[in-house]
């Protein structure tokens, strides 16, 4: 047989992985093509919107639904006793709790939702959310979760004050929880008696996800066939089915969950929503679909904000600098329901991993959940589980240990980092790091940049800012950050129960081309690229003939969904190990067709081979065909393969990021000059599609860094509902970022892949947050609480007396 | 955000639009470049029963420029003032202004006569149209009047303008003075945290005349008579900047919001004009 293809053209024809393939998705999403939640129009649909607190705090004394039910077009209003029957007016969080799908008596937080009114258009909906009138008595806010401990005032009047909460015993009634990892009496002993130690407050803000799409559902009951199809923005669609079969208690064969193209999740579509209950409700109630979409207030002000975490610590440290102990006491400000959305023995998600990448032999954390009236959440935003959170507070506290040692605080991080023959490495927290070279990275990172001119620079500008030449200071941001993604081994991680492996089923079609389905579900990442580069390369058939879908609960596997950095690192698996057994079968086929054992041919590129006889051959075309059509003794037709993978361990990417910035002291702006990252998220499958992760997980860094917040006045009134206020940044914000890389595979991965997405929100954060600080720490600044946006950097400025 | 139900007049005249407004009164309200308008209707903070639309009404568009002295339709976008070579030659302040107003998205809508008379705080073009020393045409039921853009603004959102008239154009003297217009914003597309619009001529060494406005620093744009008097005379050197800034900061009243406290506008004001008297001296 004539083969004038070379074995490079081979590899390349296949755009495994490592090739910068492009993205198959793109095609549709520039040219309008895109089917979201909102482009979801059925026969018959009513339209929903919610009647929202004004009040943060409130007993609801009536509800008139009289006027808004006279308004043509209006076909219902539900409140909370409507739901009640079905035991549908609470739901449970992931977290553990409830909360209030309508207004129960009382508001726990402004906007929150009171009412659902059904309507035929949209804009009836919004006119009749005006008509109803409901009488309120206002009651004491409490927005300060300190506060909130200390006040007589009980927010959550269902829970039973004494009772023990899901993660166990409860203080106050506005407390959730205390969750307590490492050795408290070790680690303060070693306090006691070190050399050095560094104590600092380190807030990190609230903010929100903000989705470029808010979120949304359309629910459809068939009440003929008994049939529920959910269409939403769903993070996780099968544990949507299964939450909506419990709660509805419709037979979960008989719902259907779609997550149709979601424009972008970061945490934000991951819990479940009132309005995915209300408009469920709604379409039962009514028999015809109905669709509710929230808009960007709505969005801000009631889904899931992320952070909140008020990290007191302390860290310890020889005076050569070598650490000894970490102490970190956080107080978690939770809103008005524990909504975070934490694997179940998580309830502040892996925030443990605040050891960082440092050898620290004895540490502690305690976590003090708390309630307040604010909207509830706590998700992981572009982040694993509470990972920038954690990185945010180490990441600081070194900065803070190296002013209090009068040290470099890159020569700080290199003699504390874990050894690269450490590996795999046992934290005092609890978790075994699988695979990492720090020194060779962090070595890496400050060459690229030149970190000792930068830091000469500094000295320069520092001389001639006192000379009264400049008014600008120089600030340069270092970090090294490890992160914990790829829940998780189901022993360890669930939610709600279901453990958190993930799946990919393969059919080969007999001209040998593909679909694969999984369980999780892009909104963004670029699924349908990547996954198929993993299969082009295990099977050998090109990943353009590869179709990849997910999201349909009806033909997909069952999966626990895309958040916390997970789907290659556990989908991903899955769908190299389905590949393998596809593989494996191929085998089989072929030594049959070349008439060999099955031992004596060996697979190559995309054919297997006679051993020592290359020129026999079948390609997987040849071989895909041959298993539609030939009677292969002890072999069942077709080429099938199904993988459910679960992981025997986390995986723990790293990177080192710097940050060079200009400080204006007078008007308090922040000028970008430099942004350096080096990521090594072990394997590398499509090196542009990691790029493209690690600019939006850069800039979502910057947004959370230098603006974005979620804030409240005194009386809970939410400050930051527009993006006039909220900030997301655009081009012209967004500096250019200069990406590098190593790559430290994950030994127990099948293709040593770890996950990128959220490393850049991890570690960017901390890395512009310490060049803001780096530029004052001359003049005696050691902590400064993000955003550093105009008018705070002004304050750091003003308060040490920059402007007299 | 979904705006209450409103009849959408679009009128192709000027007395078309006015017998509009004189038919519903306080329930019609005009349309430019509705970048400020309709966000409001879909907060539902502003309830517009009739909407007249004044994209059609081709008397409001337009730039001239003739025996010195620069006429804008109201109905010109920002987008085609940055596009204007006179605007460039005439005014520079204006194109330099324009440049910094929203995002170009914003620029190919929004409108001057928009900008101008919808009396927000945070538009930059009441503060630099102070500064030229403008007037503003109204059209209405018995004829047109001009009012001077510092007599214009009187609180905020509320104008001299009545209800039933229309801005139909600004007219103002074309100068070749130094010039800047300089606006700290926190991000692209946002009002000004302080901005401030400065002109300046030269005669020798010294300041012969100037003009100093500020925008966002108060619930009208300022026009600060005294600081330009503080300049005028000087060789504008630091003392002069210094008693130009403490002159301007009498005359403004920020309020503490999102982009900062009181403390911290009223200090950034104060650089800003420093930034703007020092650019507009360079070039003058």
């Amino acid at each position: 047989m004539k083969d004038e293809v070379t074995r490079d053209e081979r590899v390349a024809n296949l755009k495994g992985m490592g090739c910068a393939r492009k993205r198959v998705e793109d095609a549709r999403f520039t040219q309008g093509k895109g089917n979201y939640i909102d482009d979801i129009n059925l026969p018959g649909m009513l339209h929903g919107d919610f009647v929202r607190s004004p009040y943060a705090h409130a007993r609801v004394k009536s509800i008139n639904i009289d006027a808004a039910m006279a308004l043509p077009g209006v076909v219902a209003v539900l409140t909370a006793k409507d739901l009640e029957p079905l035991s549908l007016h609470w739901m449970p969080t992931l977290a553990g709790d409830k909360q209030m799908v309508l207004a129960d008596g009382k508001v726990l937080f402004q906007g929150q939702e009171v009412a659902f009114v059904v309507a035929k258009d949209r804009y009836i909906a919004a006119d009749a959310v005006e008509l109803v009138e409901v009488e309120y008595e206002e009651l004491p806010v409490i927005v300060d979760p300190f506060k909130s401990l200390q006040s007589d005032v009980v927010l959550r009047e269902d829970l039973e004050p004494g009772a023990d909460g899901a993660h166990g015993p409860r203080k106050h009634p506005n407390h959730i929880f205390l969750w307590e990892v490492g050795d408290k009496s070790a680690t303060e002993a070693v306090l006691d008696e070190a050399d050095v130690v560094a104590e600092e407050m380190v807030y990190y803000h609230r903010t929100h996800p903000c989705p470029l799409e808010p979120c949304g559902s359309v629910a459809s009951m068939d009440k003929v066939n008994g049939k529920l199809t959910l269409y939403g923005t769903f993070q996780a669609p099968h544990v949507v089915r299964t939450v909506a079969s419990l709660l509805s208690g419709i037979e979960e064969h008989n719902i259907r969950v779609v997550s149709p193209d979601i424009g972008g999740g970061f945490g934000n579509k991951v819990g479940v929503y009132p309005g995915y209950v209300c408009s469920i409700v709604a379409s039962i109630v009514t028999g015809v679909p109905v669709k509710w979409i929230e808009d960007r207030m709505d969005n801000l002000m009631s889904t899931a904000f992320a952070r909140d975490y008020h990290m007191h610590g302390k860290i310890s440290a020889t005076k050569e600098g070598k650490i000894t102990g970490l102490w970190c006491h956080t107080t978690a400000d939770h809103g008005a329901f524990d909504a975070c959305a934490d694997p179940t023995k998580y309830p502040a998600g892996f925030m443990s991993i605040c050891t960082g990448s440092y050898d620290i032999p004895v540490a502690y954390l305690g976590v003090d959940g708390v309630y307040t009236n604010k909207a509830p959440g706590g998700v992981a935003y572009r982040c694993s589980f509470r990972v920038t959170e954690a990185a945010y507070f180490i990441e600081r506290m070194i900065e803070v240990l190296a002013i209090e040692l009068n040290m470099d605080a890159a020569e700080l991080r290199r003699i504390n980092f874990i050894k690269k023959e450490q590996f795999p490495y046992n934290s005092a927290l609890g978790w075994e790091y699988d695979s990492g070279d720090y020194h060779t990275a962090w070595d890496k990172a400050l060459e690229a940049v030149d970190y000792k001119g930068l830091r000469a620079e500094q000295t320069e500008r520092l001389e001639a800012f006192k000379r009264g030449e400049t008014r600008k200071l120089m600030g340069i941001g270092l970090t090294f950050f490890t992160e914990i993604v790829g829940a998780g081994p189901v022993k360890n991680c669930d939610i709600l129960g279901m453990g958190m492996f993930d799946s990919c089923e393969i059919r080969i079609h007999p001209t040998g081309s593909a679909i694969a389905r999984l369980g999780t579900i892009s909104q963004g990442q670029g699924h349908a690229t990547t996954f198929a580069q993993i299969l082009a390369s295990e099977i050998g058939i090109p990943a353009d003939s590869i179709t990849i879908e997910e999201g349909d609960t009806d033909t997909a596997p069952y999966g626990l969904g895309t958040y916390g950095s997970r789907s290659t690192p556990v989908a991903g698996a899955a769908t190299a190990l389905a590949g393998r057994k596809i593989r494996a079968k191929a085998q089989m086929i072929a030594a049959y067709l070349l008439e060999v054992h099955d031992d004596d041919v060996e697979f190559d590129v995309d054919r297997f081979v006679v051993k020592g006889a290359p020129e026999r051959f079948k390609t997987m075309k040849e071989i895909a065909y041959a298993s539609y059509n030939q009677a292969i003794p002890g072999v069942e037709p077709g080429l099938e393969a199904v993988s459910y993978y679960d992981p025997p361990n986390m995986t723990y990417p790293f990177g080192a990021y710097i940050c060079v910035m200009d400080v204006d002291v007078d008007t308090g702006t922040a000028d970008i000059r430099q942004f350096y990252a080096l990521d090594d998220c072990g394997t590398r499958i499509n090196p542009m599609v990691i790029e493209g992760q690690v600019h939006g997980g850069l800039t979502e860094a910057l947004a959370i860094a230098m603006g974005q917040e979620i804030a409240y006045d005194e009386m809970g009134n939410h400050k930051t509902s527009t993006l006039m206020d909220f900030f997301i940044p655009t081009a012209w914000e967004t500096p250019h970022y200069t990406t590098d890389h190593t790559v430290t595979p994950s030994p127990h991965h099948p293709i040593g892949a770890k996950g990128v997405g959220e490393s850049p929100n991890v570690g960017g954060v901390p890395a512009f947050s310490n060049a803001v600080h780096d530029a004052f720490r001359p003049f005696g600044l050691r902590q400064s609480h993000m955003p550093h946006d105009h008018w705070r950097i002004w304050k750091i400025a003003n308060g040490l007396g920059l402007h007299d | 955000m979904i705006p209450a139900a409103f009849e959408y007049h679009r009128p192709d005249s000027i007395s078309a639009a006015l017998a509009i407004l004189q038919d519903h009164g306080d329930d019609a309200r005009v349309l430019a470049g509705g970048h400020s308008l309709i966000p409001m209707m879909k907060l539902r903070m502003a309830d517009i029963p009739h909407l007249v639309d004044l994209q059609d009404v081709a008397d409001l568009r337009g730039i001239s420029v003739q025996d010195g002295t620069v006429s804008i339709g109201a109905m010109t976008t920002q987008a085609e003032l940055i596009a204007s070579a006179d605007i460039a030659k005439a005014a520079p302040i204006l194109h330099e202004a324009a440049l910094q107003i929203a995002d170009p998205q914003v620029r190919y809508m929004g409108t001057v006569g928009g900008n101008i008379a919808n009396g927000d705080p945070g538009n930059d073009l009441p503060g630099l149209m102070q500064c030229l020393d403008a007037t503003f045409t109204l059209a209405g039921p018995d004829g047109s009047r001009d009012v001077a853009a510092r007599e214009f603004y009187e609180a905020a959102y509320m104008t001299a303008r009545e209800d039933d008239e229309i801005l139909t154009r600004v007219s103002f003297a074309g100068t070749d003075a130094g010039y800047a217009y300089e606006k700290q914003k926190r991000k692209i597309g946002d009002y000004a945290t302080a901005a401030a619009a400065v002109l300046l001529k030269k005669d020798g060494d010294k300041v012969s005349s100037a003009s100093v406005a500020m925008t966002n620093l108060s619930d009208v744009p300022v026009f600060s008579k005294a600081a330009g008097a503080a300049l005028v005379g000087t060789a504008c050197d630091a003392d002069a900047v210094k008693a130009a800034v403490a002159a301007m900061l009498d005359d403004i009243d920020p309020n503490e919001d999102n982009r900062g406290p009181v403390a911290f506008k009223r200090h950034v004001a104060g650089v800003i004009l420093g930034r703007a008297i020092a650019r507009a001296w360079s070039r003058s």
